[in-house]
């Protein structure tokens, strides 16, 4: 067998194959919770009304999509220039790391001092220079040295909470916190309002509906966007036709990391008010099934981390009613990754024989 | 510094390195396979994860040792036929791709663990490879704790560093390997299936990945549990760069890292070392594969053709 490009691929093939892929994550959803022994229909129904069945339920669903547009929008940033930015979730900590450093004072007490707004603007600014700042390595070694940024990127992911860890157990360390390595809380002033009153939902998530738009228009609007794609598409060609290639993947790097590190800034001043080991359940790594989700699209990104979001949330709420474990979720989102890339493929090339 | 040199005349501390360094050994020679016929294989963390798993469970299912290193083999091979079938045929993004398999591959097995043992709280164990001590060289001082005093899982992880050397340059079918790594048309020409052999070295590494996973719950920690590889799958892909893409470098890598990561963990219980906070030491794995890539990124030895995918008929 080989491929053969597709001239003009029709609606069909461009919406009915990537369906397709859904439909069949479904099936293997439905195959999973029968080998775990639940009813396979009942278990995806638990799953859809744990994510979207109620209020509380959409509520939580939206919280937990936060931090993903964040990452997810880091990916998209970053793999669309074909920088392999595998260290969201480091930046994402490095992020909350300065959130927490400003927040609780402990970085000196004029900030909280500072109007709320101008406090808010400050941890989310700072967040952002330390997240850009753990990726800028990694890119700098990559345009000057030729190391790969793919491993580097992953082999800080474990430095960076360690490090943490060890902030956490040592000059971070709670004294009220019954011995447990969590930061102190964050002060009043320090955390972001909720949109609406009375329910959980934090601006944060306002905030990620602004990136992901501010993002958008970068891409498509300016010439830094332009850039971008050009040396995605084509590095050597975008060289030869006098782009500044290092230049625009530094300020490509800096965009995502900053992006990921307002996922921990969001999470730590807005839902966790501290800092701990467990802030983030990956959502670094999840950013890339996001960003891929989404096409690399920024808005697009904003609806594939709902549906991740929801299918986190309702894994949890069905977990504990039917008994199949939780990792499901994360299988299904494998699964639909997976199909999906090859879905997009068979969008763009027919299997002929030969 | 008497401490250091104290700790390095110990035969238990080589023998520790070697310890420490099968696994990697196994999966980098893996790795190594993949990337020289021009396949980056990012699914390795999550296939150690399954093979960790899958060998385990065999072998606390009542069937030897041997069946359980079998069984991951297998298990390895059957995610390098998926990693490859996309990456290879259907030339989707490596990066992706490999991703996507390691996720799929440590859910798939953490999921299948607590369908498996859904009330268990402390991790069964099972009954390990014990050690096996060649005759003779086993008495040697030093080297013979370290080298001929492991289990049966070290020694084959030795024999894949020879076999992979072998079979890359003594073979007709290794140079097809390496070429296919560098030049796919070139190989094309010459009438030999490209995808066939990509598919091929793709599967039989994965193998070898999976079988790394494995040493650690068949002949390391006796048990399964969450987060046990822990990065040795990135580790190993730094080391195939740190070994230019030739077994025997890779080998020496990965020896050194075992050496490294041994010492760390006695220097935490050293006076001095107490002083200093445990993830310091921890964190000195990853930092050192970091500077390793950075000293070695400006050696030649990629080949030509990674991460590039070939269609047919294509110049």
């Amino acid at each position: 067998m080989r491929l053969e490009p597709v001239a003009d691929p029709g609606l069909v093939r461009r919406i009915g194959l990537p369906a397709l892929a859904l439909v069949l994550t479904a099936l293997a959803g439905a195959g999973l919770a029968a080998i775990a022994g639940a009813d396979p229909l009942a278990t995806l129904g638990q799953i859809a009304t744990g994510a979207a069945g109620s209020r509380f339920a959409i509520l939580e669903t939206l919280n937990r999509a936060t931090p993903l547009i964040f990452t997810g929008l880091a990916v998209a940033v970053a793999f669309r220039a074909r920088l392999w930015n595998i260290g969201a979730e480091a930046q994402l900590y490095a992020g909350a790391l300065v959130t927490v450093l400003i927040g609780t004072g402990l970085a000196g007490g004029w900030a909280l001092a500072l109007p709320k707004p101008a406090l808010l603007a400050l941890m989310a600014l700072a967040a952002v220079a330390a997240g850009a700042l753990v990726l800028l390595g990694p890119v700098i070694l990559k345009t000057r040295a030729g190391v790969d940024e793919v491993v580097t990127t992953l082999l800080l992911n474990f430095v960076v909470l360690l490090f943490i860890s060890l902030l956490l157990e040592g000059p971070l360390k709670d004294p009220a916190g019954m011995g447990w390595p969590k930061s102190p809380p964050l002060d009043r002033a320090a955390r972001l309002p909720r949109i609406v009153e009375g329910l959980r939902l934090h601006w944060g998530f306002g905030l990620a509906l602004i990136a992901a738009v501010a993002v958008w228009v970068i891409q498509t609007r300016t010439t830094l966007g332009f850039e971008m794609r050009a040396v995605g598409r084509n590095a050597a060609a975008a060289r030869f036709a006098g782009m500044p290639v290092n230049r625009v993947l530094v300020r490509t790097a800096l965009l995502s990391g900053g992006l990921a590190a307002l996922a921990g800034f969001s999470e730590v001043a807005g839902l966790k008010g501290n800092l701990t080991l467990d802030l983030s359940p990956g959502y670094g790594y999840t950013g890339i099934i996001v960003a891929m989700l989404a096409l690399l699209h920024p808005l697009g990104v904003v609806v594939a981390a709902v549906f991740v979001a929801g299918v986190f949330v309702g894994a949890d709420a069905m977990s504990r009613s039917a008994g199949v474990p939780t990792y499901i979720a994360d299988l299904l989102l494998a699964t639909a990754l997976l199909f999906m890339v090859l879905a997009l493929q068979l969008t763009r090339f027919r299997v002929v024989r030969g | 510094m008497s401490a250091l040199a104290e700790i390095l005349m110990q035969a238990s501390f080589w023998a520790a390195a070697v310890r420490i360094a099968s696994p990697l050994i196994l999966a980098t020679m893996g790795e190594l396979i993949c990337e020289r016929a021009g396949v980056l294989n990012l699914g390795i963390e999550g296939i150690m994860v399954a093979g960790a798993f899958t060998g385990w469970f065999t072998v606390y299912l009542g069937f030897g040792l041997w069946t359980g290193v079998l069984v991951a083999l297998l298990t390895g091979m059957a995610f390098g036929l998926l990693h490859g079938t996309l990456v290879v045929p259907f030339g989707l993004s490596q990066h992706v791709v490999g991703l996507g398999i390691t996720l799929l591959a440590t859910s798939a097995a953490y999921f299948a663990y607590r369908v498996a043992l859904p009330e268990v709280t402390s991790p069964p164990r099972i009954v390990p490879f014990p050690p096996l001590p060649v005759p003779g060289l086993s008495r040697l001082p030093v080297l013979g704790e370290a080298l001929f005093s492991q289990t049966a899982l070290t020694y084959l992880a030795f024999a894949s560093v020879l076999a992979t050397s072998v079979v890359l340059f003594r073979t007709p079918l290794g140079l097809a390997l390496r070429a296919v790594g560098e030049n796919p048309a070139a190989v094309e020409a010459q009438g030999l299936p490209v995808i066939g052999l990509r598919m091929g070295a793709v599967v039989a590494g994965s193998g070898l990945m999976a079988v790394g996973g494995a040493f650690l719950t068949l002949s390391a920690f006796s048990s399964f549990f969450f987060e046990m590889v822990n990065g040795r799958g990135w580790i190993c892909i730094a080391l195939v760069v740190f070994g230019a893409w030739m077994p025997g470098k890779a080998l020496v890598g990965a020896l050194l890292f075992g050496a490294f990561d041994a010492l760390q963990i006695r220097l935490q219980q050293a006076p001095l070392g107490r002083e200093v906070p445990y993830q310091v030491f921890l964190m000195l794995p990853y930092i050192l594969s970091i500077l390793a890539l950075v000293l070695m990124s400006r050696r030649a030895g990629v080949p030509a053709a990674l991460m590039v995918p070939w269609r047919k008929g294509e110049r």
